[in-house]
């Protein structure tokens, strides 16, 4: 399979960043973009959190790919991806306390997240280590860098602020008023907009992706690539093991790495 | 029983899971095309929601009395998958007619975020709204509501999306753009219940 082709390093590591990015591009992690991007430091603390997950997840999963049975891989491959966020939340929770609290739910969701099982399943299950890491830690990049460019939106234009809140949350690592002869305590507050709230509000949060989206859809375009789809079943990590593809209407042209998933 | 009816009302309308709290957000973009697979899908949520509150709350109860709570996200995610595994087996073999409505639903399931996460909420609910007592019988309404929220959230969204279909949309947001907009307004339109606990005396 794709063991024998030639890996490059440098392409696993940047195709999640702009090319494949996996939230504007392969539309995947969908749930924690939203939640979580209300503001910047949240959002970007999501993705972090998310990307160590991914990068441990990747390399476990790749290093076993010939120990894990394909019959019971998702099982497997939701084990280890539980026993990396139980560790983050540990992680989170007694060094970063606010990031804990402001996340909530969604860090023990990470579990969930499809990106991480869509990974290991797309690619970390078939590919070896070292290249299933780059390709980890690239999509979370990517992630992260989704999250920012959503999180920077909402929160100048819902809040009024930017970076709000980041004192609290690497406060206690670094100095930051020391270091950068700036008070962080209101983030880089005043920007001089009166907030909007709107933006933080759910219903700001599914328009701003909406706009990204179409923004990102209309560069991709303009570069003669597809747009970003949910085409049913494409981005689906499930798409080996469940029926709803073959749902009449559902129908969706299936691509060819899924097809060769589905027949391993 | 106050409360029992403020969990409803918060489930399905004030929070309701999609459009104020985005969990289960993947579905609901991607099986809401057709009314019918809507039903299904959601039917199966609600189902798989109540299974899992039955069966994880009293677990963690369990796990509080060893000591073991940080095990609770690997436990819950497990259990989960085991159990819908199981309900799959047992319908397919002896309720048929079940298994071909919700069947090929239950696979999705599993890794649905919206079932990990009503089932964590109902935990940090003991916490949260500890005045109640928040026991076994409210954490079942409260996935119930959920669930029931869910559900009204997919059957409206099917219908403003056979409207958009055949809308003449500007050519840059057609496809998922213009969905997420649609998305947005119909969450605006539920911030119109915001305070419609509070303002009956519910809690």
């Amino acid at each position: 399979m794709a063991e024998t082709k030639k890996i490059s390093y440098g392409h696993e590591l940047t195709k999640g960043i702009l090319k494949e990015n996996p939230v504007l591009r392969l539309v995947l992690g969908t749930c924690p973009t939203l939640a979580t991007s209300t503001s910047v430091v949240n959002g970007v603390g999501m993705g972090i959190a998310a990307t160590i997950v991914l990068v441990c997840s990747n390399i476990v999963i790749s290093a076993l790919r010939k120990v894990i049975p394909s019959k019971a891989r998702i099982p497997a491959y939701i084990v280890v991806i539980a026993s990396f966020v139980t560790m983050v939340q540990m992680l989170v929770k007694a060094f970063v306390p606010a990031l804990d609290k402001s996340l909530g739910v969604f860090l023990p969701l990470i579990v969930v997240n499809c990106i991480i099982l869509g990974r290991a399943e797309a690619f970390a299950g078939k590919n070896p280590v070292l290249a299933s890491a780059c390709d980890g830690l690239g999509m979370g990049i990517g992630f992260t860098a989704a999250l920012f460019c959503m999180g920077t939106v909402r929160e100048i234009l819902g809040a009024g602020t930017f970076l709000s809140g980041i004192d609290t949350m690497i406060g206690s690592f670094v100095d930051l008023k020391g270091f950068t002869g700036f008070d962080f305590s209101e983030g880089l507050a005043n920007i001089g907009l009166a907030p909007m709230t709107l933006f933080i509000l759910p219903a700001g949060g599914f328009f701003v992706f909406g706009m990204l989206m179409a923004l990102v859809n209309r560069l991709a375009e303009k570069k003669g690539k597809p747009k970003a789809a949910l085409e049913g079943c494409k981005g689906c990590p499930h798409a080996a093991a469940c029926a709803m593809c073959e749902l009449p209407g559902e129908q969706t042209p299936e691509d060819p790495e899924k097809k060769e998933a589905a027949t391993v | 029983m106050k409360f029992y009816l403020a969990l409803l009302i918060m489930g399905i309308l004030t929070q309701n899971f999609v459009l104020s709290k985005f969990l289960g957000i993947c579905p609901f973009l991607g099986v809401s095309k057709k009314l019918k697979t809507a039903v299904g899908m959601s039917a199966a949520v609600i189902f798989v929601m109540l299974l899992a509150t039955a069966v994880t709350f009293p677990l963690n109860s369990l796990l509080v009395k060893y000591d073991l709570e940080y095990l609770q996200t690997i436990v819950f995610i497990l259990v989960i998958a085991a159990l819908v595994q199981i309900v799959e087996i047992v319908l397919k073999k002896y309720v048929k007619s079940l298994y071909n409505a919700l069947g090929i639903y239950l696979p999705l399931i599993t890794t649905n975020c919206a079932v990990l996460g009503v089932v964590i909420l109902n935990i940090d609910n003991i916490a949260g709204y500890a005045a109640q007592n928040y026991g076994f019988g409210h954490a079942m309404v409260n996935s119930f509501a959920a669930g029931a929220g869910f559900m009204l959230a997919m059957v409206l969204f099917a219908g403003v999306r056979s409207r958009i279909e055949t809308a003449d949309v500007p050519k840059g947001l057609q496809g998922l753009p213009i969905t997420l907009v649609a998305a947005s307004i119909v969450s605006l339109s539920f911030l119109g219940f915001a305070g419609l606990v509070e303002g009956l005396g519910l809690i």
